[in-house]
């Protein structure tokens, strides 16, 4: 699934299974970036809030609201809706 | 001196409903600009007809409902004029009556790539259903001919459904009433039998094809529409990556060993996510330049086959490329309409039959107008 995304640097993405396009807020974009690459929401809350430079706690849920807002689209796999998002 | 390739090309509407002619000949013009490409077309005021860098020779055709020999005569008097060695019809309607006239096409040295009759009535819309057998499942339908029988079909199929002209065009009907004026519409543009068709609420996407009439696909690309006309059609689209929209267009081509292009119409359900075929078109679909943009110059393909040489299959087209249709006004010459009107043929390039009554090439700008005067 999400290796059929294609995210540009400006936050565009294209998801080549069905065509559908979107514009992502410059956090938005690096949340899913770093889904593509890999890791784990609780990865990507952390790299969120370093490249913010601002506390983890306070991204942590947004991120879930966002990654859960993904899965509804069906970008991502459900399970990394359920992961648990270390604080 | 080497022959020079000439193609025929049908379906030369341009309008916000086009036919696939002019992209079809785009594409020819891609691959091999040297063809001579001539223009079949049913009316004068297909905008097709006038292009620059399109046709080299355009002719008007009679209808194929006014019978075959009178079809077959008009292509035998085009032929004469300008031997064509190919002949790609693009419309959905004359199908069946170049179909009947294969033989006596090749006889008289023009060649087609077109599917067998029983696999064009395989894909008919009234026999949709069927293929489900062989793996292309779609939503149920039934054939209607009298709209008394709309109420009946629209309990049995539930409501809301689709009401699909024989050839072309379909409109959601959430009552009978809809319905019936639905059936009214489209018979009496298309004809009978009228489908209806239970309504799949999803999205849609669409695969263009072309089978080499052995089972084999020459070539795929599936593509999800970005925006629509108001009669439904694509104004814009863009390519994805789609192994299962290919496997229905691999299993198509193998199940009813298709010979020439094709379209697959398929709904995707928001409901079970499964994917639905609603409808085949017998040959490329107006987008068929997307495929050529995709590295898939699928027509040109079709005409190297009709040719009888071997086409390797295409590798797979990329996802994330883009068409936008647009339109603009085409500024002609009257004369130029004034020798389809009343002659039927209008010639961008010099005669060649000496001696026939063709007409010289037009002129189709002040300067060119001014030279031919002098």
């Amino acid at each position: 699934m999400l290796e059929n995304l294609a995210l540009s640097e400006s936050g565009f993405l294209f998801d080549a299974l069905t065509g559908a396009t979107y514009t992502l807020s410059p956090t938005g974009a690096v949340v899913l970036k770093a889904l593509i690459d890999g890791a784990d929401v609780d990865t990507a809350v952390t790299e969120l809030a370093r490249r913010c430079e601002i506390d983890r706690g306070m991204v942590a849920r947004d991120v879930s609201l966002f990654v859960a807002h993904l899965v509804e689209l069906g970008l991502v796999p459900g399970d990394d809706r359920d992961a648990e998002v270390g604080r | 001196m080497s022959h020079r390739l000439t193609v025929a090309v049908t379906g030369l509407n341009a309008t916000d409903n086009p036919a696939p002619g002019v992209p079809v000949i785009r594409a020819i013009r891609a691959a091999a600009p040297e063809t001579r490409v001539v223009g079949l077309a049913y009316q004068p005021l297909d905008p097709g007809n006038y292009m620059e860098g399109m046709a080299d020779h355009t002719y008007l055709l009679p209808y194929p409902s006014l019978g075959a020999d009178v079809f077959f005569e008009r292509l035998m008097d085009v032929h004469r004029k300008t031997p064509i060695d190919v002949l790609l019809p693009t419309l959905d309607a004359e199908l069946a009556a170049v179909l009947a006239l294969r033989d006596r096409l090749h006889a008289a040295g023009i060649r087609t790539f077109l599917p067998e009759p029983d696999a064009l009535d395989r894909r008919a819309k009234s026999r949709l259903p069927e293929l489900a057998e062989v793996g292309l499942p779609g939503p149920r339908s039934l054939t209607c001919t009298d709209p008394a029988q709309l109420s009946r079909i629209g309990a049995e199929l539930g409501w809301p459904l689709v009401v699909k002209g024989r050839f072309y065009d379909a409109k959601v009907a959430h009552t009978a009433a809809q319905a019936s004026a639905a059936f009214q519409e489209l018979s009496a543009k298309w004809g009978l039998p009228i489908v209806v068709q239970a309504f799949v609420p999803g999205e849609e996407f669409d695969v263009i094809g072309l089978g080499d009439g052995e089972g084999g696909l020459v070539g795929a690309v599936a593509m999800r529409k970005m925006q629509l006309t108001d009669k439904g059609k694509a104004w814009g689209g863009v390519t994805i990556h789609s192994p299962e929209l290919l496997g229905l267009a691999r299993r198509f081509a193998a199940e009813l060993r298709w010979r020439g292009g094709f379209e697959l119409e398929v709904m995707r359900s928001s409901k079970d996510g499964r994917l639905g075929l609603i409808e085949v078109n017998p040959r490329f679909p107006a987008w068929v330049y997307l495929a050529v943009g995709a590295g898939q110059n699928l027509p040109w393909a079709a005409v190297r086959l009709a040719l009888g040489e071997r086409v390797a299959p295409f590798p797979a087209a990329p996802a994330g490329v883009m068409f936008l249709r647009h339109s603009f006004d085409q500024i002609l010459s009257l004369s130029d309409y004034e020798a389809l009107t009343v002659r039927g043929e209008l010639h961008r390039e010099p005669a060649l039959v000496a001696g026939s009554d063709l007409l010289p090439t037009f002129p189709h700008s002040p300067d060119d107008a001014e030279e031919a005067a002098a």
